[in-house]
């Protein structure tokens, strides 16, 4: 029974005479969730379009409403193929057919002020909208105030594409428009920030394009950090796949950027050096969405803190924080990792409004990186929940792909990579 | 009918408080949802991650075990199924064998 014959049902009801005989139909239905309950959660990325449909899978009684400016999702895994010319943007683009389907409502507007109180938010041009239940799903947004002579307006020059859509094809026409010979330069940015092994995975699909259409060309990577993620399986994979082609810099080695110079097109380090490039993707230090910022719901370093087992947003009763925003103990800032949360914070909600204890949580994570199409590598782990360590990884569980496997084991894995995509956006927007 | 209104709404009442589609909230939901990710939705996965919705339980426990013991060439589901008692396991497979 759909909400629409379920309100209708309802109102038979009433007039049957039989809401006033004392019988309470309302505790009697929805397996005594409040029916009325109005869940709202704003963004619907991996994390909030996951949240949404698990709700509605978990009760459909419930009124959801998503809040989305974008009427299009794109997706940030699978970018780097769109940036080295192997797909095209429609297909890492998903809109949100299907949970309109199921009966949640999609908005399109942007959360100007959170009101915990009163709880109601307010957007655009006036108008207001009220939540039983709140969820933060905003992901990312960048400290621009950190970096020195670049502000917002001039990544439309120098693009961080760490944000799907228009970036990643501003950096993509870069990137085509580059002469052979040039220099790519890459600057992936300091701890925490979304998607641990996203920079070195575009660097071997840019190495992979320009492999084939640009070889004289040279990729240079200046990090901010002394490690990375999978990175003796990435840098296994630069030497065999494009020997020569790429040199990364750690960041006490002269890695560390202090200064953009967007005119001139170079970035200058700590240590003095100034690296002028033909295209530059410089991906600035990053912090929670700025509606958790608006809100006050962020620490000193810009993420929030929540209860790790309900998301529940640290000195709040309706508010819960998932995905990248959120600090959520081992799990790092993923597609995956926001979906997973998703489903834990749907069914902590829908188990709090029915006044029962939520079973003990599990959490996935499971990152594929490609260093050519058809060489892939993956890191995974299995999470759960302790009052004193907060999320914390399975021990025996997890880890990263061997570094001695042959072509055919990373010839699967690649295959994963497309078949993990095919099945999280269907399990996120499907 | 009218006389015993309770009784005839009893039924459509039980029917509306559990409806064919809602996901019931328990340990083996909480654990197998996160291998919807990977497998899709309900363990049935639209790529080339195999679906595992309505395999027989026994056949999912053996493939968790066999992965674990590497008994069955995993690439990733090695590092996986280590994350998962036998208990959990158990939980997991009844899940998917009865999603269809």
């Amino acid at each position: 029974m759909d909400i629409k014959n379920r309100r209708q049902f309802l109102k038979l009801l009433a007039a049957s005479g039989l809401a006033s005989t004392g019988f309470n139909p309302i505790s009697a239905l929805a397996m005594s969730s409040k029916a009325s309950a109005h869940v709202v959660i704003i963004g619907g990325g991996f994390g909030g379009a996951t949240c949404a449909k698990y709700l509605n899978m978990f009760d459909p009684s419930l009124s959801i409403t998503i809040i989305e400016p974008s009427k299009q999702f794109v997706t940030c895994p699978f970018s780097n193929m769109v940036l080295s010319g192997l797909q095209n943007i429609d297909s890492i683009s998903h809109g949100y057919q299907a949970h309109i389907k199921r009966g949640i409502n999609v908005v399109h507007d942007v959360v100007k002020q959170i009101d915990a109180e009163k709880k109601q938010l307010q957007l655009s041009a006036g108008k207001s909208l009220k939540y039983d239940k709140l969820v933060l799903s905003p992901g990312i947004d960048f400290k621009w105030d950190e970096v020195e002579g670049m502000t917002a307006a001039d990544a439309e020059k120098i693009p961080h594409a760490w944000k799907a859509g228009s970036q990643t094809t501003i950096l993509q026409r870069q990137l085509a428009g580059m002469r052979n010979g040039g220099t790519f330069l890459l600057a992936p940015p300091p701890n925490p920030f979304r998607c641990p092994p996203g920079p070195y995975e575009r660097i071997s699909m840019v190495a992979n394009y320009l492999k084939q259409h640009k070889p004289k060309s040279k990729i240079l990577v200046l990090d901010a950090k002394n490690k990375f993620s999978k990175q003796p399986l990435f840098m296994q994979g630069w030497k065999k796949l494009y020997p020569g082609m790429i040199e990364w810099v750690a960041a006490d080695k002269g890695g560390r950027v202090d200064q953009v110079d967007v005119k001139n097109r170079t970035l200058h380090t700590e240590l003095g050096d100034a690296h002028k490039a033909d295209v530059i993707n410089f991906i600035p230090p990053q912090k929670a969405g700025a509606i958790a910022h608006t809100a006050g719901l962020v620490n000193d370093d810009g993420w929030c803190p929540v209860n790790q087992r309900s998301f529940k947003a640290d000195g709040q009763q309706d508010i819960h924080i998932i995905g990248d925003a959120s600090i959520a103990g081992k799990m790092p800032k993923s597609g995956f990792a926001a979906n997973s949360q998703g489903k834990v914070c749907a069914a902590a909600i829908v188990s709090e409004l029915r006044g029962k204890t939520m079973p003990e949580p599990s959490y996935v994570n499971t990152c594929y990186s490609l260093v050519s199409p058809d060489y892939g590598i993956s890191v995974a782990a299995v999470y759960r929940y302790s009052k004193e360590k907060g999320i914390y990884k399975v021990k025996g569980s997890g880890g990263v792909s061997p570094k001695q496997a042959d072509a055919d084991y990373r010839k699967h894995e690649a295959r994963y990579a497309k078949g993990w995509y095919d099945s999280i956006t269907f399990d996120s927007f499907g | 009918m009218n006389n015993r209104p309770a009784a005839f709404l009893l039924p459509i009442l039980l029917a509306l408080s559990a409806p064919a589609s809602a996901l019931e909230i328990n340990q083996g939901t909480m654990l197998a949802n996160s291998c919807a990710a990977c497998h899709g939705t309900h363990g049935k996965s639209p790529g080339a991650i195999p679906a595992i919705n309505g395999k027989p339980a026994a056949f999912i426990i053996q493939s968790m075990k066999d992965f674990q013991s590497g008994a069955r060439p995993a690439t990733v589901m090695g590092r996986h199924a280590l994350g998962y008692s036998d208990e959990e396991i158990k939980l997991i497979a009844e899940h998917f064998a009865s999603q269809q």
